[in-house]
This record gives structure tokens, C-alpha cells and sequence, in this order.
């Protein structure tokens, strides 16, 4: 598992779907990203790599405003989605969380069943017209979250009785169900064993031909493996951004190349 | 530092952990000595309380009968003037059928005798015939209540051997009394009376009717308004109110209320809800109103508490799909927090169950003969009964006190066992 082998493809002609312009991000006195300038290309996978602590998960959140729900928590700055401030007064969060889906750290399938895990997002953006559309739906989105087979006898058992590996893909089934345009996700095989990882790293390599994915990882392999764009931020900066071919093999910034080598982190 | 002394210092350190081992296991079995100990001392106390009640109470579940066939003679009652009627001296008639040594003209004798009649008995008989006119001049059998003393005396509570001057029964009707028993006509029933019944001066005939129905219309006015009132709040201080020291303020202070002496819930009730708002004393509604006041921070606490253990990562998925702050919070929240919610309720209401102090203060210890049929007829609850019951000299309502501690504490153990229930089924793991 050691080779740093890369998915390059020439993404740098896609159109840039997320633009943040001097974002910093506060939680009370804490100053958690400063001044962070990045281009998030459409139909690709960006990878979030960097040391603990150094604000990765705090700016993931802040592209679909989940920071909101944090009092102390404030953004500055702006963050642009086609153009679009997502901070501007006009812009709701709860709609705009319908675009932005995202995937957490820990699998957290409601406890529901598998069905009612996939239709609720759908169901409370009216999405679906009648029960039939809807169960196009879930079929759908469980297919794509590459679940389907494994449940499609079960679909009225409880999502909570899978195993984490078949959780982590039923929650990714759970955002792409609302048909988001970009995916963000937590560092989604932090629980998951090998297996059940390479089963997520290649539905993401699947989703990158609809949606735009932002990962955080803590693994240097798998951000080779599965992204075509690969951030680096330490202590709240974002230090390097680039091809992953090239932030893999040749790092700029001697921070990203001590951190990537083994020697920070 | 030497070789030689690093190496005595790892032994020591091996004898230190052994010598502290044994230390910490002597410890621990102290602390699992007490433990036992007070689980122990905890179980004694409730065996005592249990068993004293049962010893006393479980005679009154047993009533003393007497069974009679009666005459009812035209003579003494007529059909154009029911429901008015000598129904006592027909069932003297009967009764003296029964005794033949007693004289019937010898009054006092008389009189004597039919004292084994408890005082409802005439009532019922004229009930009897009023529904069904038809059965005078025929020959009824009829089984009644006997009085307070004989049922004493058949329970063996009255004793034989006391002189007679001190004794509740003289040797005259005692020996009447076993001429009946002897006779057969004296049995002992399950006594549905004490349920089915509602209170009464007279022991054998006083129930626990009313009781019952007073303290449901109470507690399921209390549960209308603490369950939802109390949700409501704790929904909006845990979920919605900003927290800053307007909110802590509120904490405290719904902390402090579920401290407050429930006798001080009353004096509010009576001065705000029958002084002010001029609601009548003695009913159900103002005792559910004032219970409300008592269990509504029991509520909220609750609530608060299950709302708390609601996993964040439940809050997010929600957001994280686009659903709105009042959905995540009624759609997932709430939800998963019910059985937490509807487990302090049930603890609460059990609560408001036994409360005593406050509906003294409201008047629900008042005497009343007839079962409330809504919540807004007088009555009284069972703690309540309990304490006119205990406080009467009778020597039948001793029992019957018992008795109804022993109903009072079925229900608090019924609904204590469903909030056992309800916790230990819907517990689950995320
Ligand atoms: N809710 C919060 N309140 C206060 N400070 C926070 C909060 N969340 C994060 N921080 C702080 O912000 C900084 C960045 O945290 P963040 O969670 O974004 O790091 P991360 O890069 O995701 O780390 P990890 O790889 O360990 O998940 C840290 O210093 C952290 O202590
Ligand atoms: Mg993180």
C-alpha cells in the first residue's frame, strides 16, 4: 500500500465550481484558517491532506455552511459556487445544503430503515411525486452508492443494523439522493477496514463523472489513489494546491514535502 | 546513576506494585461490603413498609356478608308510596327469623340485634324493590354488608376475652352472632366494595371509588397540560433559545421550581387558581392544575436530559441533507428522545400521583359520597383518602387504610414498571 502511484488526468480544464476568496475562519478567539484562496475544479476529486488540528474538517464545513450550527463559529470572507456568494444574505442554508451534500467522518445512518435513510432527503425537498418516483430514487442512489445489491432484499430493516464499511456507502448513498452537485466528505473511511475503504474510494472514482468531491484524508494513499487535486494546509494555511501528481512528486513548499515524506503530522 | 541501583530500583518498583495490589483489593472489597450493606438496609426498609401494610390491609380486602331471606311484606311497605317504606323493620323481620331466642318485643333486645345490619342495608333493599316493585309480597334472598363490629369480630380483630363493658359487642349479640354464624348466613366475600364503592362514614360500605376517579381526572389533567407545556419548553431552551444569561437564569430557576416543597405548589394554587381565578375548591381539574405546576420541571428536566443524549452525529446527518433546524429538531430529535421524554413523564405523573400536601390545601380531602364524573365534580384523590381514611376512629378504616396504601402503591409500582419498560425497550445503540 506504499506506492504513492496517482489518478492523474488533465482536470485543469474543467471549470473552476468552488472559488473561496480570503476565507478565515474564527471559532471564538481561535483563529482556525487564514486566508485561504482556493479553485475547486467540477467533475473532480480534491483531496484535503495536512496534520491534525490544522483546520481541514473547519473548512470543508464551511463550503456548505455546517459552521452555522457552531455559535462561536464565524466566517469571513467569501466562498463562491458557480459564481455565487454562498455567504450572501439571499442564500439559504438549508437549500444550499440540499446542493452541497456531505459525508461524515462516522457513519450516521438515522435510525430508520434503509429505505426511509435514503427518501428522507428527497421527501423534505419534495423531490419525488408519488411512492414510485421515490423508490426510483432510492434504487438509484443505492446503486450508485454501490450498496444496492447487499440491501435491495432488506430495504425496510433498520440502516443502523449494517456493518460500518455498508453504513459509510449508505450515508453517501444519502447525499447523492437529493442529486447534490458537489459531494463533501470527512475523512469517510477513517472507520472503515481496507476492504470496505477500497469499496468507497471506488464509488468516489464513479462519482467524480457527476459530482464535484471534496475529501479530507489522513491518508497520504489514499488521497494518490483517489484525487486529481490535492490541498495541503498546515496550521490553518493553505500551504500548497496542485495537481496531486505534482504535490506527490514534487512539492514545492518544504513543509508539504516534510509532511507528505513522514517527517510532520 | 549506577547499574546496581537501577537494578534494586525495578525491583522495588515490583514490590511497591505488589504491596499497593493487595492495598487496592482490601479497598475494593470494603467498598463492595458497603455497597451490599446499604442495598441491604435499602431492602429491609421496604420489606418492613410492605409487609406492615399487608398485615394490616389485607383483611379489609376480605368483607363480612350476611345473608338473609327476606319478606317483603305489603304490610310494611306499599307500592303507592315507594321509594318511603319500613325497609328496616323488614329486614329486622328476616334477621329475627334467624334468632329465635331473641324476644321480639323486648325493643332494646331488638335494637340490639339489629345492629349487625350495617347502615346501607335498608338503602339497598329499597333500591332493590324500587327497581323492581313487583317483589313485594314475594320472599327475596339478599346478601349485605354486616357492620364495623361484627366484621371486627369475625376478621378476629374484636377479641372475645375483653370484659364486656369495654367491648364494642356485649355477649348478647355476640352469641346472636354465632347463632347466625353457625346458621351459615354469615360468610366472608372478596370485597369489590372497596373499589367499586365511593366513600362512606361507614366503614364496611366506604370505597375507594371515588378516590380513584379523582386522582385520574386529576393526573390526566395534569399530563394535558405538563406533558406538552413541559416538552415545549425544554424543546425550545435546549434547541432554539440563544444561550446566553437570560437562558441560564431560566435553567436555574426551572431547577430550583422542581426543588420547591409541593405544600408551597398548593398555597399558590389556592390563592391564584380558587382565590383569583375563582375556580371551584375540591375538584380534580384545580388538584391536575396545581400537579401540573409540581411535575411540569420534573418534565422539562427530562426532556432536556433526553434531548441532550440525542447524538450529535444524528443532528448532522440531518443538516447535512438539507433539512431545516425545526426538522431536524421535530422530525429526528424529538423522536429519538421520546422514550427518555415519556420515561420522565411517567416518573413525574407517579410523582403527582402521591402527592398529598397540595390537594389538602385545594380541598380535596373533602367528604364526599358520590364518584366525580368529570373532572370538575368535587372529590378526592387517593393520597388524600388515604389521610380522611387514617385520620377517621372507626377501628374498620384502619384497615381499610392499609388497604388503600396497598392500591395506591400498586399503581406507583405499575407505572414505575412501565417507565422501566418503555427505557429498557427502545434503548438503543447509534
Ligand atoms: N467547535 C469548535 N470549537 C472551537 N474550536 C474548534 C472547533 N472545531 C475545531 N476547532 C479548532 O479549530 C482548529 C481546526 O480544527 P479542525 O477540526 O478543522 O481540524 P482538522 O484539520 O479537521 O483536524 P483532524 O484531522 O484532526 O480532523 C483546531 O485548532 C480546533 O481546535
Ligand atoms: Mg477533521
Amino acid at each position: 500500500m506504499d506506492d504513492l502511484r496517482t489518478v492523474s488526468k488533465d482536470v485543469d480544464a474543467n471549470n473552476t465550481k468552488i472559488s473561496a476568496k480570503n476565507v478565515q475562519v474564527y471559532y471564538g478567539d481561535t483563529h482556525a484558517i487564514k486566508d485561504v484562496n482556493v479553485e475547486i475544479k467540477e467533475r473532480t476529486v480534491t483531496a484535503f491532506i495536512g496534520p491534525s488540528g490544522c483546520g481541514k474538517s473547519t473548512f470543508l464545513r464551511s463550503i456548505n455552511r455546517m459552521n452555522d450550527t457552531i455559535d462561536i463559529c464565524r466566517v469571513e470572507g467569501d466562498i463562491l459556487i458557480d459564481g455565487k456568494d454562498i455567504y450572501d444574505r439571499d442564500i439559504d442554508p438549508v437549500q444550499l445544503r440540499a446542493r452541497v451534500g456531505m459525508v461524515f467522518q462516522k457513519p450516521n445512518p438515522f435510525p430508520k430503515s434503509i429505505y426511509d435513510n435514503i427518501a428522507y432527503g428527497p421527501k423534505i425537498h419534495g423531490l419525488a411525486k408519488s411512492k414510485a418516483d421515490m423508490d426510483e430514487i432510492v434504487e438509484k442512489s443505492l446503486r450508485r452508492g454501490a450498496i444496492w445489491n447487499e440491501v435491495k432484499d432488506r430495504l425496510h430493516a433498520p440502516g443502523t443494523g449494517l456493518s460500518g464499511g455498508q453504513q459509510q456507502r449508505l450515508c453517501i448513498a444519502r447525499a447523492i439522493a437529493t442529486e447534490p452537485e458537489v459531494l463533501l466528505m470527512d475523512e469517510p473511511c477513517s472507520a472503515l477496514d481496507p476492504i470496505a475503504t477500497s469499496q468507497v474510494e471506488e464509488l468516489i472514482d464513479q462519482l467524480r463523472e457527476n459530482y464535484t468531491v471534496v475529501i479530507v484524508t489522513h491518508s497520504m494513499q489514499q488521497a494518490a489513489r483517489v484525487s486529481q487535486k490535492t490541498a495541503f494546509f498546515h496550521l490553518g494555511n493553505l500551504v500548497e494546491y496542485g495537481s496531486t501528481d505534482d504535490i506527490f512528486t514534487n512539492p514545492k513548499d518544504p513543509r508539504t514535502e516534510s509532511y507528505i515524506s513522514g517527517r510532520i503530522g | 546513576m549506577t547499574d546496581i541501583s537501577s537494578g534494586s530500583l525495578l525491583l522495588t518498583t515490583t514490590d511497591k506494585v505488589r504491596a499497593s495490589l493487595a492495598k487496592r483489593h482490601r479497598k475494593q472489597r470494603i467498598l463492595q461490603g458497603f455497597g451490599i450493606a446499604a442495598i441491604s438496609i435499602a431492602f429491609l426498609m421496604l420489606f418492613i413498609l410492605l409487609w406492615s401494610q399487608i398485615a394490616t390491609g389485607y383483611k379489609a380486602f376480605m368483607q363480612t356478608n350476611i345473608t338473609l331471606d327476606i319478606y317483603v311484606d305489603p304490610a310494611e311497605i306499599n307500592v303507592d308510596r315507594l321509594p318511603r317504606g319500613d325497609f328496616d323493620d323488614v329486614l329486622t323481620a328476616a334477621l329475627l327469623e334467624k334468632l329465635p331466642n331473641v324476644d321480639a318485643t323486648d325493643r332494646a333486645a331488638v335494637r340490639e340485634a339489629s345492629g349487625i345490619f350495617s347502615n346501607g342495608a335498608q338503602f339497598d333493599l329499597r333500591d332493590r324493590i324500587v327497581e323492581d316493585p313487583s317483589l313485594i309480597g314475594q320472599t327475596i334472598n339478599m346478601r349485605m354488608p354486616v357492620s364495623d363490629p361484627y366484621d371486627q369480630l369475625y376478621k378476629e380483630l374484636l377479641d372475645r376475652e375483653t370484659p364486656e363493658e369495654l367491648r364494642r359487642l356485649n355477649d348478647l349479640q355476640i352469641a346472636n352472632y354465632d347463632q347466625l354464624l353457625d346458621a351459615g348466613a354469615i360468610t366472608s366475600k372478596l370485597n369489590t366494595g372497596l373499589i367499586t364503592n365511593a366513600d362512606s362514614r361507614f366503614p364496611e360500605l366506604a370505597g375507594l371509588k371515588g378516590a380513584l376517579l379523582g386522582s385520574f381526572w386529576a393526573l390526566l389533567v395534569c399530563f394535558l397540560i405538563a406533558f406538552p407545556l413541559g416538552i415545549g419548553a425544554a424543546v425550545y431552551l435546549e434547541e432554539f433559545a440563544p444561550k446566553n444569561k437570560i437562558s441560564d437564569f431560566i435553567e436555574v430557576n426551572i431547577n430550583n421550581l422542581a426543588a420547591v416543597p409541593s405544600v408551597v405548589f398548593g398555597l399558590l394554587a389556592l390563592s391564584v387558581f380558587i382565590g383569583l381565578f375563582g375556580l371551584p375548591r375540591s375538584v380534580p381539574f384545580v388538584g391536575g392544575l396545581t400537579l401540573a405546576l409540581m411535575t411540569m420541571p420534573t418534565i422539562i428536566i427530562a426532556t432536556r436530559a433526553a434531548l441532550k443524549a440525542v447524538p450529535p452525529s444524528i443532528r448532522e446527518a440531518a443538516l447535512g441533507v438539507g433539512a431545516s433546524k425545526q426538522q431536524v429538531v421535530f422530525g429526528h430529535v424529538v423522536p429519538l428522545a421520546m422514550p427518555g421524554i415519556l420515561t420522565g413523564t411517567i416518573i413525574g405523573l407517579a410523582q403527582a400521583l402521591g402527592e398529598t400536601a397540595p390537594l389538602l390545601l385545594i380541598g380535596m380531602n373533602a367528604f364526599i359520597t358520590s364518584a366525580p364524573g368529570s373532572p370538575f365534580d368535587s372529590a378526592t384523590a387517593l393520597p388524600t383518602q388515604i389521610f380522611i381514611w387514617a385520620d377517621s376512629p372507626e377501628r374498620g378504616f384502619v384497615s381499610r387504610t392499609s388497604a388503600a396504601i396497598l392500591v395506591l402503591l400498586t399503581f406507583l409500582i405499575m407505572m414505575n414498571a412501565i417507565a422501566i419498560y418503555l427505557r429498557s425497550k427502545f434503548e438503543r445503540k447509534w
